[in-house]
Formats: structure tokens, C-alpha cells, sequence
């Protein structure tokens, strides 16, 4: 354009910041892409899981830590009574509680007690314990990303796989029960 | 056969679309009328090819035809025939064919609504919309052709997603896909502005109602959702701030800032090149919107399946089509001039107030969507946004937005005396408060700050506007004077007052709704009763039930207020057949002030059941609101001005005075 400056000037230099923005977005959005939160692994798999030690839902008293857990084998499963997924995964859940082939244990993740409470008398209670974790303390150092995750946890205390996002009814059969199987064989 | 013709029509759509991309744009730029001529005749074609493809699938869907692949994933030969229609959109081929075929006929009704235009802008305006649907063609054919064949042919299909089987789904995708597709026309003209250099008024007025029709239909796309959401999914909530929701909540909250832009731009000239970035942003939006419910870079309930190709693909076009428009934007914005000047209390100030109220809304909500991406990106560690951190948010803008409504139809344009408008509002003022402090007695504010403060806000917002009315009216007598201004040239300022009071219908709703709601899980008995709220409802057992592709235990309820008998209800817990899925079937008594809602829980053995009662107050104002604004923008739009044919012959700035001394009379 003849009627424009041709040296950029501050003042013009201001109209290119919508497009630097937009370009640091796409940017995260490509590294994103990459970083699909259902199909990348967790850094922690096949890693020690981390240390906790949390009062559970019903009994505040009682404390649960990973110690206490050792020598079965667990699925943590991170939710929340905020948290609309949750409520899609929970029949799942339930499926699985009454199959009986794993014991899941909740991690009722940034939530009030009531609230918490309350969902599980209205959805079912499929968990063998529901863990607290009001600060999110534990939760990032699961490095939950969004809830629901859920995390296969050996008797070794080591995490052998992150579900990330909420299970579906095929991930019993296509995942679940082939890694417990899996577990199952290394032990003896 | 059938299917292959619906492919065949869609690649010559595309065919259709590259062309409408290159040729007219060419002309206009070269002089050559011929080619710029071709915008037109193109936009028809395209439009016809995308309806016959569009035709083909909903044929393939009617006939049950499960050698393709779209159709056996989700339908099913029970499947009732009206949801054989609304599950060609209900995945993402089909929903994508949907925008498609959509901006295909907004690009044919601007061919025929535009002969006030001139060509140079037509030409424009359709080579822009004409690359955006090569785009999304191309992205179909590449990656997810809805008329893909399978070999080995399925004796029966999977079903659609029996979530997805309801009138709501049937309308939500509809409703919301124009509101997309609508903005694409905004940018369009936004774009063509900028290519042409001509970047007065006149691309304003011109896109004022193109905008305000996307926006409404954005609107009813949205208020559909959150009432399906609401009586479907079976827990009584309407709004979850879940990334998708907030994908759709976005654009229309930058739209919503355009078409008050739009209105200073095109009557005092003012605000020029922000309202060139709120069209490029609310389109934006739109694309990203998309990208982030079939990338899955997020996890939400709403997601379509996920492809790494698919996201690549839409991520280069994100590329291509926003970058693209912000580096024309940055490049010709700066030799705009920046318009008329006003006072700091003028209605052009407290409509900048508005807009940038709204954008900052705007980017508070698409940080949180995107914020557990960028901080994972970043290796800063792990976040997760939820519901208290959007509501946070919320409550923080909407009361400001809500206080300045209430100014905004009293305002002048360039200068508004603060002390006569002070002096006007009292009235106004004095009432509000007053309903306010009122609301602070704790039956009626439930020990929350939140209840006074709507209330004070639906006061102002309603005693503000009728305020304004009078003031209107001030030198006319007499009833009819108000109806013969609705009629007349009053038409889209009656339009906005409608549309703000649905913003005052929508927070009595709300702050009702949240604080006054009363739920209760329980166990009960055949025969046993409970009480909610004066309401006592009557367990009369389940019995089963089947249906045409489910089979169902249905519940049966009935309630009484001061013993007579107010409703019954209908509660199912349904299996579907093909899919084994169960699905809580809520029934809802509704009502202006209050909804009766039961949904059934889980079989707990000898009859008993769990089961949710909910008594939800006022909580159809929520979505009456949207339609009040839906309404009101859709008046807006009648207005004559809109369709008066000489407008483009005037010189912008003595029809903006034209119109002002008309809107000051």
C-alpha cells in the first residue's frame, strides 16, 4: 500500500500481537497434538508409584498410605463430584466393581466431603476405599493431568498403566483384563 | 449407488468451492468483471452439490444401507425413522458434512441477498467463504469421508449413541452449526474489508444483520444444549463449563461484543479496527471450537473419536486460515483511521466497556479450557480446571456486565450529561436496591451474597430499561405511541430491550436455581412417600416396559402439593439393545416458578429403588432468557433499515447521521 508507512513503527508493530498470540496457541496446540492425554504413556509407568498418605472418605481417621497397599493389586481411580466425565465413567466403574476382577480404590481429588459422599450414595460406591485428597497434593504427584485417570497399580507398588480420561465399557476387556492377566503371570 | 453419488457431489463441491476461492477474488482484484461475475453462479453450484451430498447420506440412514461405514457405526434398523434423520449429524463425518452443507446455503443466501452489495464486496465475501469450505471438504474427503463402503457388509448396525437419541440432539447440532457457519460470513466481509483497503463504515452496516442472525442462532444452539443436557443426562445440571461447552461458549461471547462493536462502527464510525479483530476472533473461535472437539488434545464427555491425522490437518488449516487473517489484519489495520471521537461517558465509552468486559471473559474461559495443556506443554506440572474455577470467573464479570446494561439504552452517542443520566436512573436505582437489601432476608438469599446481588441486578436491569422507555416516549402520549414505535422505526431498539431482559431472565434463573434448589437421594419402597420443598412424592413402584429399540423399567410417581394431586411422573431406566448401554430416562414436571424433577437410580432388590428428586425453581428462566435474546436479536434483524435496497449509494457517514438523528428523536 502507497499510503502506509513502510518502516515498521511501534504503533504498527502493536497490530501484529493478536498474530503472535495466535501462533504461541498453535504452537501448544501442535505440541498438544502430540501429547494426546489417552494414548501417550504416563512417565510414571513401570516407575515406583508415589508415597502417600491419606485419611479416607468415611473414617477420617484411618490413613492409607502406599505401604498399606502392598502386595495387591489396585485401581486408583482419580474423580471428582465437580467433574461431568466422572459421572459417564462411574457405570463403568460399577461394571468392574461387580465383576470382581480388581479391587479400585477412589481418590476423591480437590472435592468436598459432603459432595463426594453424596455422589457415591447417588451413582453406587464401587470402590473398596475412597481416599481424600482435598489439597490435590497426591494428585499431582500422580500427575493427573484432568480428571478422571486411573492408574493399574501392582503388588509392587509399581504403576503398570494410566488410563487417562474416563474408561470405557471396551477397556475392561481390550485393557484391563489382559494386563491383569499380565500381572498375574509375572507373580508367579 | 447412492452413497457414490453423494461422494461424487462432494468432491465437485469441492471443485465448486476451490474455484469460488480463486476466481472472483482474482477479478476484483484485476479488473476483470467476467471472473469477479463468477462468485455467484459458483456459490449456487456449491450449494447444490453439498445438498445432494447432503440428501444422499440422510437416504443411506433412511434405508438402513450398512455397507457404509458412517451409517452401520450409527444407526440401527430399530432405530425410530426421526432419529434416522438427526444421527446423519450425530458423529463427526456426518456433523461435518452438516457445516458443509450449511456454509454451502449461507453462501447461496448471500448470493441472493446481496443486491444492495457491489459486486467487488459479493465477489469477496464468497471467495473468503468459498476457501473456508474448501477447507472443510477437503478435510472430509481426506480424513473422514462420511461415504466410506465397508467390504464384508454388517447385518445390523452399532446404533447411535443412545444419549444422542433425543429431539434435543436432533436440534442442538442444527441451531449451533449456523451460528458457526453464520460467523463465517462476518469474517468474510471483515476480510473482504481488509483486502479492499475500504475500511469505512459501509462493511459494518453490511454485516450487522449477518452477524446478529449467526449470533441468534449461536444462542438457541447453546440454550438447546443446556436444557438437553438438563433434562437427559439425569442430574439436573444445565451448564458444566466441559472444554466443548466452553468451545461453543466462547464464540459466542466474542459474537456477543461484534454485534455491539459493529453497532459504533457503523454509526459513528468509531472503534474501526477492534471490530475487524472481534470478527477475525469470534470466526476463530468457531475453527477452534472444532479442533478441539475432534483433535482430542482435550478429554471431554463431549469428544468425537480421536485421529492424530485429523488434528494435523485441522491444525494447518487453523494455520492457513487464522494466521492468515491476522497477518492481513496486522498488515492493513495500521493505516486505519480511528473514527469519531467521544466523551468518557457516551454510549460509544460504555459500549467499550462492554467489550472489553467480554474479552476479557473470553480469554479467562479460553485459558482455562486450554490452561491444563499449556502448563502440561510447559512442564510446570499437572492442573486440572474445574467447575469452581469457571464459575469464579463468571461471577466476577457477569455482575459488571449487568450493572452496565442497565445504562447502555440511556446513553448518547459522543456525550452523555452524567448528572441528567444519574438523574433519569434514580428512580431505577432507589428500586433495585431496595429488591436487593429485600433479598437479604434469609429465606430468601439462603445465607448467600450471591441471591441479593441477582436480584439486585434483574431489578436494575428490568427498572433501567423501562426507564428508557419513557424516556423514549417522553414527548408522545399514550399507549399506542409505544406500539406504532414497536412497528415502526423503533423496531431493533425493542429488539435489544427484549434481548437484555433475557439477560435478566437468565440470572433470576440462575441465582434461583443454584441457591434455592432442593435435592434428595433416597431409597424407597413401593408405597412410601417423601417431601421436598411442599412437595410430596409418592412411590408407586416400577414396572418394566419396552420400547422401540430399549427395553425400560419404568417408575411411577406421583406427587401432591397440600394433598391434591399435581403430577405424575414417569421416570425409565433404559437398556438399549444393540449397545447393552443403561440410560436414566428423567421425567420433569415443569413449570414458570419451579420444575419437578425425579430420576430413577439403581434396583436395590424387593422394589426398592434409588432414586434423585430434585425441586428446581425458576429454572426455566434460564433458558427462557436465552430465548428471550434469541428473540430479540431475530426482531433486531427485521428492522427495515436492513432491507432498504439504495443503501450502499450513500456515504457512510451521512446515513450513521441519518440514523442518529432517527434512534435521538
Amino acid at each position: 500500500m502507497s499510503d502506509t508507512n513502510p518502516t515498521p513503527t511501534p504503533g504498527r508493530m502493536r497490530y501484529l500481537i493478536p498474530l503472535f498470540v495466535f501462533l504461541i496457541m498453535a504452537g501448544f496446540l501442535l505440541k498438544g497434538l502430540f501429547m494426546d492425554p489417552r494414548h501417550i504413556p504416563s512417565v510414571l509407568i513401570n516407575k515406583p508409584a508415589p508415597e502417600f498418605n491419606l485419611p479416607t472418605l468415611y473414617n477420617p481417621e484411618k490413613l492409607i498410605s502406599k505401604e498399606s497397599m502392598k502386595g495387591k493389586v489396585w485401581l486408583l481411580n482419580v474423580w471428582a463430584s465437580w467433574c461431568g466425565a466422572c459421572r459417564a465413567e462411574h457405570q463403568v466403574l460399577n461394571t468392574i466393581a461387580d465383576m470382581g476382577i480388581v479391587d479400585i480404590v477412589g481418590l476423591d481429588y480437590k472435592d468436598e466431603a459432603v459432595d463426594g459422599k453424596r455422589w457415591l450414595k447417588q451413582l453406587g460406591n464401587p470402590y473398596k476405599e475412597v481416599l481424600v485428597d482435598k489439597s490435590g497434593r497426591t494428585g499431582i504427584d500422580f500427575g493427573v493431568y484432568g480428571v478422571p485417570e486411573s492408574f493399574l497399580i501392582d503388588g509392587e507398588g509399581v504403576i503398570r498403566h494410566k488410563f487417562t480420561g474416563p474408561l470405557y465399557y471396551p477397556d475392561i476387556k481390550g485393557t484391563l483384563v489382559p494386563l491383569l492377566d499380565e500381572i498375574k503371570k509375572g507373580a508367579k | 449407488m447412492i452413497p457414490e453419488i453423494g461422494h461424487f457431489a462432494l468432491v465437485l463441491s469441492m471443485c465448486l468451492a476451490i474455484a469460488q476461492a480463486i476466481f472472483p477474488l482474482i477479478g476484483t482484484l484485476n479488473n476483470t468483471p467476467s471472473w469477479a461475475g463468477l462468485a455467484r453462479p459458483l456459490a449456487w453450484g456449491q450449494a447444490f452439490f453439498l445438498t445432494i451430498a447432503f440428501a444422499a447420506l440422510t437416504y443411506a440412514f433412511q434405508v438402513d444401507d450398512f455397507s457404509v461405514r458412517y451409517v452401520a457405526s450409527n444407526s440401527n434398523t430399530l432405530l425410530p425413522n426421526i432419529y434416522k434423520i438427526s444421527a446423519v449429524w450425530g458423529a463427526h463425518e456426518g456433523s461435518l458434512l452438516l457445516w458443509a452443507f450449511f456454509l454451502g446455503i449461507w453462501s447461496a443466501a448471500i448470493a441472493v441477498l446481496s443486491k444492495s452489495l457491489t459486486q467487488e464486496v459479493v465477489s469477496r465475501v464468497l471467495a473468503v467463504m468459498g476457501m473456508i469450505n474448501t477447507g472443510f471438504i477437503a478435510f472430509m474427503l481426506f480424513t473422514s469421508n462420511p461415504f466410506e463402503r465397508l467390504f464384508q457388509v454388517p447385518v445390523e448396525g452399532r446404533d447411535l449413541n443412545p444419549l444422542l437419541q433425543d429431539i434435543g440432539l436432533a436440534l442442538h447440532p442444527p441451531t449451533l452449526y449456523l451460528g458457526y457457519v453464520g460467523f463465517s460470513v462476518a469474517f468474510g466481509f471483515a476480510i473482504a474489508a481488509l483486502i479492499g483497503g475500504r475500511l469505512d463504515a459501509s462493511w459494518a452496516r453490511w454485516s450487522r444483520p449477518w452477524t446478529t442472525a449467526a449470533w441468534v442462532w449461536l444462542t438457541l444452539g447453546i440454550t438447546i444444549g443446556s436444557w438437553w443436557a438438563y433434562y437427559e443426562l439425569g442430574w439436573g445440571g444445565w451448564w458444566f463449563w466441559d472444554p466443548v461447552e466452553n468451545a461453543s461458549f466462547m464464540p459466542w461471547i466474542a459474537g456477543t461484543a461484534l454485534m455491539h462493536s459493529l453497532a459504533v462502527t457503523e454509526k459513528r464510525g468509531a472503534f474501526r479496527s477492534w471490530t475487524l479483530m472481534l470478527a477475525i476472533l469470534a470466526f476463530s473461535l468457531c475453527l477452534l471450537g472444532t479442533f478441539l472437539v475432534r483433535s482430542g488434545v482435550l478429554t471431554s464427555v463431549h469428544a468425537f473419536a480421536s485421529d492424530p491425522a485429523r488434528g494435523i490437518f485441522i491444525l494447518i488449516f487453523l494455520l492457513v486460515v487464522i494466521g492468515g487473517s491476522l497477518a492481513l489484519y496486522a498488515w492493513r489495520a495500521p493505516s486505519i483511521f480511528s473514527g469519531g471521537r467521544f466523551s468518557l461517558v457516551s454510549r460509544e465509552s460504555f459500549l467499550l466497556g462492554n467489550n472489553l468486559l467480554l474479552t476479557v471473559f473470553c480469554f479467562l474461559v479460553l485459558f482455562g479450557t486450554l490452561a491444563p495443556l499449556i502448563y502440561d506443554a510447559l512442564e510446570w506440572g499437572k492442573i486440572s480446571v474445574g467447575f469452581p474455577w469457571f464459575n469464579k470467573m463468571f461471577l466476577m464479570v457477569t455482575p459488571l456486565l449487568a450493572v452496565l446494561i442497565g445504562f447502555g439504552p440511556l446513553m448518547r452517542w459522543k456525550r452523555t450529561d452524567p448528572v441528567q443520566l444519574m438523574k433519569k436512573l434514580r428512580v431505577a436505582m432507589v428500586i433495585s436496591v431496595i429488591i436487593g437489601l429485600i433479598a437479604f432476608i434469609p429465606s430468601i438469599s439462603k445465607g448467600s451474597l450471591l441471591v441479593p446481588l441477582g436480584m439486585f441486578l434483574v431489578a436494575w436491569i428490568i427498572t433501567s430499561h423501562i426507564t428508557a422507555i419513557f424516556d423514549r416516549l417522553k414527548h408522545k402520549q399514550g399507549i399506542s405511541h409505544l406500539f406504532a414505535d414497536m412497528a415502526g422505526k423503533g423496531r431493533s431498539y425493542y429488539g435489544m430491550m427484549l434481548a437484555h431482559m433475557g439477560v435478566a431472565m437468565f440470572i433470576l434463573g440462575a441465582a434461583m436455581v443454584s441457591h434455592h434448589g432442593v435435592e434428595k437421594d433416597l431409597r424407597m419402597s413401593p408405597g412410601e412417600t417423601a417431601e421436598i420443598s411442599a412437595y410430596r412424592f409418592r412411590f408407586d413402584g416400577v414396572t418394566p416396559t419396552p420400547g422401540p429399540n430399549y427395553t425400560a423399567n419404568q417408575g411411577k410417581f406421583t406427587i401432591f402439593l397440600d394433598d391434591k394431586q399435581v403430577a405424575v411422573l414417569e421416570p425409565q431406566k433404559r437398556t438399549y439393545l444393540a449397545q447393552g448401554r443403561p440410560m436414566t430416562e428423567a421425567a420433569i414436571d415443569w413449570g414458570l416458578t419451579r420444575d419437578l424433577y425425579v430420576s430413577l437410580g439403581e434396583s436395590l432388590g424387593d422394589g426398592d429403588w434409588s432414586l434423585r428428586l430434585y425441586y428446581k425453581p425458576f429454572v426455566r428462566w434460564i433458558w427462557l432468557g436465552g430465548l428471550a435474546m434469541a428473540l430479540g436479536g431475530m426482531i433486531c434483524i427485521s428492522d427495515r433499515r436492513y432491507r432498504t435496497k439504495k443503501q450502499e449509494k450513500q456515504p457512510a457517514q451521512t446515513d450513521a447521521a441519518n440514523t442518529l438523528a432517527t434512534e435521538n428523536s
